[in-house]
């Protein structure tokens, strides 16, 4: 089994860098007009060395962002040059204007997924039906983002384990006896809160390796994850109970 | 007339699975007017709201369609032994970019969402709710956008003029996300020129 140390989880991250800055702005309860550059800027680049702690791909447009939040940092510090300070654009702007347009598009997405949509709100007449087949290979519902879990994990860790620092040592635990075990306490008690998956865990690899597994069961539609309201325990919830007969193939 | 145009067209409909239009009636009604076969649709549309029965006769899709209200979904699904149709949250910003913003590129979409959207764009084939429209005359030829007929059906549209009109979120950036019309094309244009100079045409 020592191959499994090797194992690395695809969790293909929907969530890009603006979802992450959305995340800091509403958690850290900033005007979206107002950005303190240097909170926000150090913050994220925690996240990004979080990600990458824990084997998560993150990609370039991460990197881009970052580059372009030191960027705007550096050019904040500077002096103003020059009488015509008016004219000179806030450096900001370069992230509050795609953060903007960023948000109305998810407004416009919301709107559009509240319309009465066929085969979920409202149906036609089906001739020639199969509707099984056609909602194989379904996108994963993901009800909590990536940054909400790995908050939920931080969380988890600075709790109890105060002085870990990430070090990865080959463990007796892999990613698929994590697996086959949080499934099977879900099997047994249907939902069970984010917090408790990690009360057996001792060390600190094994809180990753439980982490790693949780995702990974979320990537493949095992399990659906909630968070009722921001800062509340987030909860994980079989979703393999009813169609198991069709997915056990 | 023995049978009159309106129950013929209701006949039609009932044995259909998509929308049907008015060209798509007229084969089958060689002698009547489209201007009749319109006006006989409006009226059907008519009798079955004013009946309130569990489904309704939809404009949908450019044409019309009978397709059940949305409060008795769940039965249906029960009798379908069937999940709901659903969409992510990322491809359904993903294609709320390409309705409101259509024809347009990939690296456009990708420079609103600030990421990758290629595995998007592929689900969303797949689920024929875009298309692609063609290629755009510009160096490495990329693809255009733009959503199919499918969409305006899932989605309840009558046609892609009938997507709900945007509110602007304090003034901020007010020139994006007008739905398509004729001026939309130079403003494609335009951010194709900015984005080039940055090299960032590829595929």
């Amino acid at each position: 089994m020592t191959d499994n140390t090797e194992y690395r989880v695809k969790l293909e991250i929907f969530e890009g860098p603006l979802d992450l800055l959305l995340h800091l702005i509403r958690k850290n309860e900033v005007d979206i007009f107002d950005i303190p550059i240097s909170l926000i800027t150090d913050q994220y680049l925690q996240y990004l060395d979080m990600m990458k702690a824990l084997n998560i791909n993150v990609a370039g447009d991460f990197l881009l962002m970052a580059s372009t939040l030191v960027h705007i940092k550096s050019r904040m510090l500077l002096p103003e040059q020059g009488e015509d300070k008016e004219e000179e654009e806030d450096p900001r702007t370069e992230i509050t204007r795609p953060l903007l347009e960023y948000l109305r598009l998810k407004e416009v997405a919301g709107e559009l997924s509240e319309r009465d949509m066929l085969d979920r709100d409202v149906f036609k007449r089906h001739l020639y039906g199969d509707y099984i087949s056609q909602f194989e290979g379904e996108e994963v519902q993901l009800d909590v983002n990536l940054f909400q879990l790995m908050d939920a994990f931080k969380r988890i860790v600075e709790q109890r384990l105060p002085d870990a620092t990430l070090i990865y040592v080959a463990d007796t635990m892999t990613i698929k006896d994590k697996i086959a075990f949080i499934i099977e306490r879900l099997r047994q008690e249907t939902t069970i809160f984010f917090t408790d998956l990690f009360n057996e865990s001792r060390t600190l690899s094994e809180f990753i390796v439980t982490f790693l597994a949780l995702l990974e069961l979320v990537h493949i539609g095992m399990i659906r994850v909630f968070q009722p309201g921001p800062d509340k325990d987030i909860r994980l919830m079989a979703h393999f109970m009813d169609n198991e007969e069709n997915d056990n193939g | 007339m023995a049978k009159s145009l309106k129950l013929i067209l209701e006949a039609l409909l009932f044995s259909s699975d998509k929308p049907l239009t008015v060209k798509d009636f007229h084969p089958c009604l060689p002698d009547a007017e489209l201007s009749d076969i319109k006006s006989a649709l409006k009226v059907l549309e008519h009798d079955y709201e004013v009946l309130d029965r569990s489904f309704t006769l939809k404009e949908v899709a450019e044409g019309y369609q009978f397709r059940s209200r949305s409060e008795y979904g769940s039965y249906i699904l029960r009798l379908l032994q069937t999940t709901p149709n659903r969409l992510s949250r990322p491809a359904t910003e993903t294609l709320a970019i390409i309705a409101y913003k259509q024809p347009v590129l990939r690296h456009e979409i990708e420079r609103l969402r600030g990421v990758d959207v290629g595995g998007i764009l592929k689900t969303l084939l797949e689920k024929d709710l875009i298309n692609i429209m063609g290629r755009k005359e510009l160096p490495g030829r990329p693809l255009i956008y733009g959503t199919t007929k499918r969409f305006l059906e899932v989605f309840d549209l009558k046609d892609i003029s009938s997507l709900p009109k945007l509110k602007e979120i304090k003034d901020f950036g007010a020139e994006e996300y007008e739905p398509s019309k004729t001026s939309s094309d130079n403003g494609l244009d335009k951010e194709i020129h900015e984005t080039d100079s940055e090299g960032g045409a590829a595929d």
